[in-house]
């Protein structure tokens, strides 16, 4: 049988507890659920578009009847609970129904506070708390008379502004100097006044409202100091108090809200209590964030999962009026030890007030621009260390370093736990992942996946932002891809942020692209390490641990964990004296097997790791080296023998490629480069198929580039024709180094054209002399730090820790 | 007590680089020693639970190890893959000492034989 869970109060804590119950798939309860209003589920957070008349109430509803339905929960509108019997565990409805539960849940909300002044209860006067008193603001609006507000914090600004929109005369009547003093300290306040009453409002603070004038309707308000004020409808929105009736009714413990533990158990361990209704932690709360929280904590508990626990909310607050940006969160007295930063623009209408204690941001006012206000709150309850940034903090994310990023951008650099919705506490990690994972393609797509924007849907246009990030701009689900997991970011943008922000580590990349893991990954670590070595050669220090294991070892690991030898072997020719220092390596050594490559040289198969730099000592007194056989970079360069021997041959290819080896060996790229020199057409060393190829004709050389023969077969591109064979090396390493600039890691040559364009490489390369010689010039200025043996450098003794085995431990009897 | 620890020193903490690894073997059994980033190390067996790959050969990053043959991951603190991989290796305790690290030699041969 299931149990029964009754809850009273469907309101927005409420029904978020139950759609966080339900979306973790459980069906353990039979869930019946009390609402005093005679509707659904709708979002009170919404009712000011719906009084200014920007939204509907059909637009604003959260769930409909059918939610109830396909959940099968029991909805009762318009009913009263008046009492609980905890002795027998029912609830009692005013009309003394009883309804048994194994569970209840208090959402009771909470009520309007209505100032006990003389005349409080005349008609016209109204609070500012549901759909009823919005339907009662928009009937007495239609005379378009006067309206008093008394009240000069959110909700209160919130009912004026849309009151005025409606055509009313409006008066803000506010007790404190200046308005929303709880979210906003003197000089953002100062600065919303005047443009709040730009708008035609009057404002009138230090007003304390003696009495409501009138008879049986109201007529007007008037204040302590005699002045009277006309109007046909007067708003109370002074403040909300938590509603613990039914709690104190039936004896639980409460002081302002109902008291509740971390898993919001009250003092009865059978009757829970979550949203406005809630004390937690000497706290009451009225805004969505912190009800969400707790929404989600009970729905883990009720599904067994008492990990969770609510421990607190830092709140944020927007004003949900169009046209006025403002955000605040934190706190921002003044307190000793505290230090403000400020930035004031009085004529643009921007004000900024940054409070900081002990390195740490603790509070955060912004009015007029308000885009860095999920940043800074992200800063804030991370509590992180700002001394770094402390200079430019104020100026916001875009001038952390490097050239302002469009908004787009800044959306793209924001971490994975920032968080995006505040309301329903959905952070970015999270929307990403939902628009990979469903395939989302929409901004309605992810409110119904994820519940972003949601609720007040300020950050609408984030989501919005989000789903170009990481869908491309076409919102074409394949344009855009993120580095690794470690990052949001794709291979361009952090090349791209290499250079940008003059990044020259590993530790400063993902310190300052904010990377989400310490230390990244096997994906982006090998990939990183080449862009900071391909960016800025002679100044990076190659980090070997970052290197895939054959790129450390300089040979080939094999699966029983043996290694392969490759010397190079120019252009694919040998000697004799070379093959018998081979084949004494091979006999030394006792390596299994000897085998011809792809590429015109010889592998030597089955190498014992300790053995490596020994065979490398003897390979290189016999003046071979390294063949990088392993790299991400220059492997071979096949030829045929052209012209010094071949009939048919035109020029001489063999000492072209040689000449071409001896230039590009040792330099590293995005992924392996193979050439080929072809003495004619009949292109016996196959260069149509490799990165770059160069086939020999009577007038000259026929470049080609991007071909492909392995995962994919793909004949090359002709770049053009040259005639000498200095401009082979010219264009050839120009191409590289272009290639070593823009490829991404792991992105051979005819990947990197197609997703460049061949014509926008020609362009480069053929059309601009200039930058092909520059090109060129950076290709040679690298190679000066590169062309270094790295056998030879390890058999004099660098790293030797890589190759010898620690001593082996003693095989002890026991 | 036949159960007693045996520790032994197999190298300096220095010995290994950071981010890397060293292997050392006792018997038929090879062992990974792992230095992290942070200077914590751990042994585990140096054979990835998919195709046996030597685990001391990856790229360590955080407090995980990326086998070099089919970039399974292994988190060093439990000794399993990281999902979706699954499996685990055997993991060894391990002590540093003065700068020392230390193996339980006992543990190393009851697994060896």
């Amino acid at each position: 049988m299931k149990k029964k869970l009754v809850v009273v109060g469907n309101g927005m804590a409420a029904g978020h507890m139950l759609e966080e119950l339900f979306d973790r798939g459980n069906d353990e309860y039979e869930v019946t659920l009390f609402g005093a209003e005679p509707r659904v589920n709708y979002n009170r957070i919404m009712l000011s578009p719906v009084l200014s008349g920007d939204k509907t109430y059909e637009e604003i509803i959260i769930h409909d009847d059918e939610w109830y339905d396909t959940h099968n929960v029991k909805l009762v509108k318009g009913v009263k609970i008046t009492s609980v019997d905890r002795e027998a565990k029912c609830v009692i409805s005013a009309d003394g129904d009883k309804t048994p539960y194994d569970k209840l849940i208090i959402a009771t909300g909470s009520n309007p506070f209505i100032l006990p002044i003389e005349g409080h209860y005349l008609e016209g006067v109204v609070s500012y708390r549901d759909l009823d008193d919005v339907n009662l603001m928009l009937d007495a609006s239609k005379g378009k008379g006067k309206a008093v507000v008394i009240g000069g914090g959110l909700l209160g600004l919130e009912a004026a502004a849309g009151l005025q929109e409606q055509g009313m005369d409006v008066t803000v009547l506010h007790l404190m100097p200046t308005l929303m003093d709880r979210q906003l300290d003197s000089a953002a306040a100062y600065l919303l006044q005047a443009e709040i009453e730009r708008r035609g409002i009057t404002v009138i603070t230090r007003a304390n409202t003696e009495k409501i004038l009138g008879e049986d309707k109201v007529e007007g308000v008037q204040l302590d100091d005699g002045t009277k004020i006309e109007a046909e409808l007067v708003v109370m929105a002074v403040g909300i108090r938590p509603n613990i009736e039914l709690a104190k009714e039936c004896g639980l413990m409460i002081n302002r809200g109902i008291l509740v533990t971390d898993h919001m158990q009250t003092s009865d361990p059978d009757i829970l209590s979550v949203g406005e209704c809630v004390e937690h932690g000497s706290e009451c709360y009225g805004l969505v964030a912190p009800l969400y929280e707790m929404a989600k904590v009970i729905a883990a508990n009720l599904d067994g999962d008492m990990d969770a626990a609510y421990k607190g909310s830092v709140t944020s607050t927007k004003l949900k009026v169009t046209g006025i940006d403002l955000f605040s969160i934190g706190d921002f007295s003044e307190d000793e030890g505290r230090e403000g930063i400020i930035l004031r623009d009085a004529a643009g209408g921007v004000y900024k007030r940054l409070v900081i204690s002990d390195n740490k941001l603790v509070g955060v006012v912004l009015y007029g621009d308000t885009q860095d206000g999920n940043w800074y709150s992200q800063i804030l309850k991370e509590e992180r260390d700002i001394s770094e940034m402390r200079e430019t903090l104020v100026f916001g994310q875009n001038f952390q370093g490097g050239p302002p990023l469009d908004p787009t951008a800044a959306v793209a650099a924001l971490p994975d736990e920032a968080e995006i919705c505040g309301c329903n506490g959905v952070c970015k990690g999270k929307i990403v992942s939902t628009i990979n994972e469903k395939g989302l393609t929409s901004v309605d797509e992810v409110k119904a996946h994820t519940k972003a924007s949601a609720s007040c849907g300020t950050c609408a246009n984030l989501v919005e932002q989000l789903l170009s990030v990481t869908l491309g701009e076409t919102y074409n689900p394949d344009a855009a891809k993120p580095m690794c997991a470690c990052t949001t970011l794709e291979h361009g943008d952090v090349r791209r942020l290499i250079v940008a922000k003059q990044l020259k580590s590993i530790p400063a990349v993902m310190q300052e692209l904010e990377w989400s893991t310490a230390w990244g990954c096997a994906k982006c670590r090998p990939a990183l390490n080449y862009y900071l070595l391909a960016e800025w050669p002679g100044e990076y220090v190659d980090d070997n641990q970052s290197r895939f294991v054959n790129e450390r070892m300089h040979a080939n690991i094999q699966k029983d964990g043996t290694y392969s030898v490759v010397p190079r072997m120019w252009g694919g020719v040998t000697t004799a004296a070379e093959l018998r220092a081979i084949a004494d390596v091979a006999d030394k050594f006792n390596i299994p097997t000897v085998k011809v490559t792809g590429g015109q040289r010889i592998d030597l198969l089955g190498v014992q790791k300790e053995d490596l730099p020994k065979v490398w000592e003897d390979l290189n007194s016999a003046g071979m080296i390294s063949g990088h056989a392993y790299a991400k970079g220059l492997r071979t360069v096949k030829t045929c023998v052209g012209k010094e021997w071949c009939r048919f041959g035109t020029q001489d290819s063999t000492g072209l490629g040689i000449k071409l080896e001896k230039i590009l060996w040792g330099s590293w790229a995005p992924a392996k480069v193979k050439l080929a020199v072809s003495g004619c057409p009949r292109n016996c060393a196959e260069a149509t198929c490799k990165d770059f190829g160069v086939i020999c004709v009577d007038s000259g050389y026929e470049l080609h580039f991007a071909g492909a023969a392995g995962l994919d077969i793909k004949g090359t591109e002709v770049l053009c024709n040259v005639e000498t064979e200095d401009e082979v090396v010219e264009y050839c390493t120009a191409l590289i180094q272009l290639y070593r600039e823009q490829g991404f890691y792991l992105e051979r040559i005819y990947k990197w054209a197609k997703r460049v364009g061949v014509e926008k490489i020609q362009e480069q390369i053929v059309e601009d002399e200039a930058l092909r010689k520059e090109l060129a010039r950076k290709f040679y200025f690298a190679q000066k730090f590169l062309q270094i043996d790295p056998w030879r450098e390890y058999v004099e003794g660098k790293d030797a820790h890589e190759f010898k085995p620690l001593a082996p431990l003693a095989e002890e009897v026991v | 007590m036949a159960q007693e620890n045996n520790w032994v020193e197999v190298c300096k903490l220095e010995d290994i680089p950071q981010r890397g690894s060293r292997r050392v073997r006792t018997g038929s059994l090879q062992i990974a020693i792992i230095r992290t980033h942070e200077d914590e190390v751990f042994a585990i067996e140096d054979k990835c639970p998919h195709l046996g790959g030597f685990l001391s050969e990856g790229i360590v990053h955080g407090s995980q190890v990326t086998c070099p043959l089919h970039n399974l991951v292994i988190e060093l603190k439990t000794g399993e893959a990281v999902a979706p991989d699954t499996g685990c290796v055997k993991r060894f305790a391990i002590k540093k000492e003065n700068g020392n690290i230390l193996m339980d030699l006992r543990e190393a041969a009851r697994e060896a034989a």
